[in-house]
């Protein structure tokens, strides 16, 4: 039947495709209207890509956005929003950076507790939001909004110098960590920089989430919950249990989506450490279609957009403004959910027509036979 | 009136031509998947032909949207009602067409009128929410005439009637004919066809086989232009029933709220049909002291209206609902504490009364709905991996063997007919051998082929010491299957019946609680009797 793989490889592909060209146009029609050459700026944010820093850079950038969405994706596999993966990335990175700056380890111990200490409170702060659904049936979206607030107003608090905070200037940090928890990149020149250690755990993980869905029992039941919760709980899954694991999985995820950039170049959380990184991840689930492969790609577009803009806001002899970039990513998340439930449901209908346009066929063909035989 | 329609090319209806004439009932009978559903959607808007006319009155029309169809007077009572449960029949009724009579003293005269006139005594001002079935669907024919409706289109009207509730509809249709109206009446039931159809319309395939008329034709002759070959009967030959019990229940009690349930509440029809008659305690209790024992190579058969309490046994006994009080033992060990999946993996088979609800993932391919319910099991997996392999090819053995219609397992389940789609569910559960099977309507909706191949499969697992408990809607089926009898209503096992004598009115009147006990026919004297003396069914 590999008419049908073909058939499901393509609409894979068209709801994305759709998407970008429909944002491409729509940021061209904005260009448009504010006088704009609606096709120069992305000439020049493409030119960026062969410079091998902005390369970096990218690549640097979407190993964090990869880490963010699949914890987003992985609570879409079973019809869970985790919208709280920013609160439970960023209170990951302060607490492995506090851990990493008062405990002094061999590096062969250093990092995997760093790794875990980030986990284990990305899990427990998205946690708070499972057991909440699975106890009192709060919705995990308002609670995991709440909870994002709450992480700031707690890191704040852990990061006062009265705590655990390390003033720098007008900075307020957690401290330089122990050099053992220091994880090396693969250095390109100094002109060019440096690609974090953890990138490499990006792609693990990326695998790890494609093998554990696709190819184990507890992948399945997962996906199964998130295509029909009423069918799955009469296969024997245990709702509840499952709701709490997938939160759970999704925040210890979560967790680490901060420490490429912690381990590998600031070595501190400070008040410049990024901030939105678990919203961003939304939509590159989004656009990734929750799949390890799509997710890849669509980070490194992001990462472009994020790295390449800059550019525009230097260009000669006419500069553009870099929100231009902006903009298109808003696009992009409005035209995937368009575009996804579109294809959707025109895949699942066509496929119904075509499946009975085949038996149609089938039971034509051999009619005469199946008058007698049929039964 | 003349409605012609050809399509050729299309999945469900190629070339169908069926015409109904004013003042008769025009039942059109076919397997599922035969096309029924599609042409009634078409002919009420709610599909487009890619080819084809219709005309109305002798004048073309193409419809765009139901409301197009209503206003050619074409009206469509569906078979799940569409009833605002909290609001007032007359609400109901004005709801969406404010405009015809308005909403006060004009509706209600309208509606006082309709329901005169046509014998459906219907009251405008009760809360839908009391009414029974029955009375629902009367709304619903209400609803429709109201419209100003010359058409009527009944989808499976007579699926959640008992037969005294038939036999009342069926008069309301004559009165209808009777004024001139035209009904087209869709059933699967071929006796109930031929007793009030004027015209019959035989749809196989697709497309129109032909056309009988009733006072020519038999139930079986019928059936036979609708399969195109021999007719099967659900008579099983010998009893196999053994003395081993498989499955105990003891005074099972469940009440309506709270529980361990999960997604939407259980379905609330019929329940002004269940009325106040037993409102004990706080809570109301849907399943009330449930006792029962079903032995290896025994079919149990439970009739019952819809709603009193079928879908809270089942979910009793597969683990979704928790028993309130009572207990259930499975092969003399007690399982009520046992979560879904430990029941399923000890030999628990599960054919759901809701397959898109409970069966399938319908965006699934086939051979990923043949791991649902079974992922812990072989040929679905090795320790904690999914075996991908395995799994597929069992699916192309369960299509083979089940005669499930379909170009390849990677299809999603959705893109297959309801019967397609049960043949797997049932190749599924029985492919796991399991000692205890719940047959929740497991021909609901499945073609007279496949509903044979069903009944053969039950019976062969029955013959090797399959247990299994068989709810549904077919009476014919309950009787001809099982081995014992009961009857549930209002949450209790009522009455019992030896399928061996009993008629499905006798039933009938015991699943509308006139009657309890033991049914006429039944000779045993004991309430419990029925399983004792269940080997009385080899004097068949």
């Amino acid at each position: 039947m590999k008419k049908f793989d073909k058939e499901r490889v393509l609409l894979a592909v068209a709801g994305p495709v759709m998407a970008l060209v429909a944002a491409i146009l729509l940021t061209s029609v904005v260009l448009l209207a504010s006088g704009k050459n609606p096709i120069e700026p992305y000439n020049l944010m493409l030119q960026q890509i062969g410079y091998s820093d902005v390369q970096v850079l990218i690549i640097n950038q979407a190993s964090m956005y990869y880490i963010a969405a699949l914890a987003v994706a992985l609570g879409f596999r079973m019809n869970l929003f985790n919208i709280g993966v920013d609160g439970q990335y960023r209170l990951g990175a302060v607490m492995t950076a506090v851990v990493g700056a008062h405990v002094a380890l061999p590096a062969f111990l250093q990092v995997p507790l760093l790794l875990l200490v980030a986990i284990l409170t990305g899990a427990f702060w998205a946690g708070i939001a499972g057991v909440l659904k699975v106890t009192r049936g709060v919705s995990e979206v308002v609670a995991t909004i709440m909870l994002n607030a709450i992480a700031t107003s707690l890191i704040l608090y852990l990061t006062q110098t009265n705590t655990w905070g390390v003033q720098v200037g007008n900075n307020m940090t957690t401290g330089i960590m122990k050099k053992s928890g220091w994880i090396p990149g693969i250095d390109l020149g100094s002109d060019v920089g440096e690609i974090y250690g953890l990138v490499f755990l990006a792609a693990i993980m990326g695998v790890l989430y494609w093998l554990v869905l696709n190819r184990t029992r507890f992948g399945f039941d997962l996906r199964a919950t998130g295509e029909s919760e009423s069918a799955a709980a009469a296969s024997g899954v245990d709702a509840k249990r499952m709701t709490l694991t997938a939160m759970l999985i999704s925040g210890g995820v979560a967790g680490l989506a901060g420490l490429p950039l912690l381990l590998g170049d600031s070595h501190t959380y400070s008040l410049t450490f990024p901030e939105g990184l678990g919203f961003t991840a939304i939509g590159i689930a989004l656009l990734g279609r929750n799949n390890p492969g799509g997710i890849a790609l669509a980070a490194l577009l992001w990462a472009f957009l994020d790295k390449a803009s800059p550019a525009l806001d230097y260009a000669t002899p006419v500069a553009y403004q870099k929100e231009i970039a902006t903009i298109m990513q808003g696009l992009i998340v409005f035209a995937v959910v368009i575009s996804y439930e579109v294809v959707r449901t025109w895949g699942l209908r066509r496929q119904q027509s075509r499946v009975g346009a085949e038996l149609a066929a089938a039971a034509r063909n051999n009619s005469e036979k199946k008058e007698v035989a049929a039964r | 009136m003349g409605i012609t329609k050809r399509f050729p090319g299309v999945v469900a209806n190629s070339d169908i031509r069926l015409s109904v004439r004013k003042g008769t009932v025009h039942a059109l009978v076919g397997e599922n998947g035969a096309g029924k559903s599609t042409l009634m959607k078409i002919l009420y808007g709610m599909q487009k032909p890619d080819e084809g006319t219709i005309a109305v009155d002798g004048e073309h029309v193409t419809f765009s949207s139901p409301a197009d169809a209503i206003a050619r007077g074409i009206g469509m009572v569906h078979q799940h009602f569409m009833l605002a449960d909290n609001l007032t029949v007359l609400e109901n009724v004005v709801l969406g067409s404010e405009k015809l009579h308005g909403i006060g003293g004009g509706a209600r005269k309208k509606i006082k009128e309709i329901s005169d006139r046509y014998g459906l005594n219907v009251r405008p001002d009760l809360l839908v929410e009391s009414l029974g079935v029955a009375e629902r669907q009367r709304v619903e024919i209400l609803k429709v005439l109201y419209r100003g409706a010359r058409t009527l289109i009944l989808d499976e009207p007579t699926a959640v009637l008992v037969p005294q509730e038939v036999d009342a509809l069926f008069s309301n249709l004559r009165e209808l004919k009777s004024e001139g109206l035209a009904v087209i009446f869709i059933s699967h039931k071929l006796g109930e066809v031929l007793s009030v159809a004027d015209e019959i319309t035989v749809i196989r395939r697709g497309t129109t086989v032909g056309t009988a008329v009733p006072s020519a034709t038999t139930p079986r002759q019928l059936a036979e232009m609708m399969v195109g070959s021999e007719l099967p009967t659900p008579e099983t030959a010998e009893s196999t029933v053994t003395d081993t019990p498989v499955i105990e229940v003891k005074g099972l009690t469940v009440y309506a709220s709270g529980g361990a349930s999960l997604g939407p509440a259980a379905e609330p029809t019929a329940g002004g049909l269940l009325g106040d008659a037993a409102i004990g305690g706080d809570a109301k209790r849907v399943l009330d002291d449930v006792t029962f024992t079903i032995h290896a190579g025994e079919v149990m058969g439970i009739a019952g209206v819809e709603g009193n309490g079928q879908t809270e046994l089942i979910d009793a006994l597969i683990g979704l609902k928790n028993a309130d009080s009572g207990t259930i033992a499975f092969l003399g060990e007690d399982i009520t504490p046992w979560a879904t999946r430990k029941r399923r993996e000890k030999g628990i088979g599960y054919i759901p009364e809701d397959r898109h609800r409970h069966g399938l993932l319908l965006e699934a391919p086939l051979w990923e709905n043949r791991i649902l319910g079974h992922v812990t099991e072989k040929p679905n997996s090795k320790g904690v991996w999914l075996d991908i392999k395995g799994a597929q090819a069992d699916t192309r053995r369960i299509v083979e063997e089940y005669d499930v219609r379909t170009p390849g397992i990677d299809v999603t389940a959705a893109s297959l007919s309801g019967g397609n789609q049960q043949k797997l569910i049932v190749g599924r559960e029985m492919s796991h051998t399991p000692k205890f099977l719940i047959a929740a309507h497991p021909t609901r909706g499945v073609d007279v082929g496949a509903q044979a191949a069903i009944w053969d499969h039950v019976r062969a697992a029955r013959r090797e010491g399959l247990a299994v408990l068989l709810i549904s809607a077919d009476l014919d089926e309950l009787i001809g299957l099982s081995d014992t009898l009961r009857v549930i209503y209002d949450g209790r096992l009522v009455a019992d019946a030896d399928p061996a004598t009993v008629t499905p009115e006798e039933l009938g009147s015991a699943m509308t609680g006139a009657a309890s006990g033991h049914l006429e026919h039944v000779e045993e004297s004991a309430e419990d009797g029925a399983d004792d003396t269940a080997p009385e069914d080899e004097a068949r």
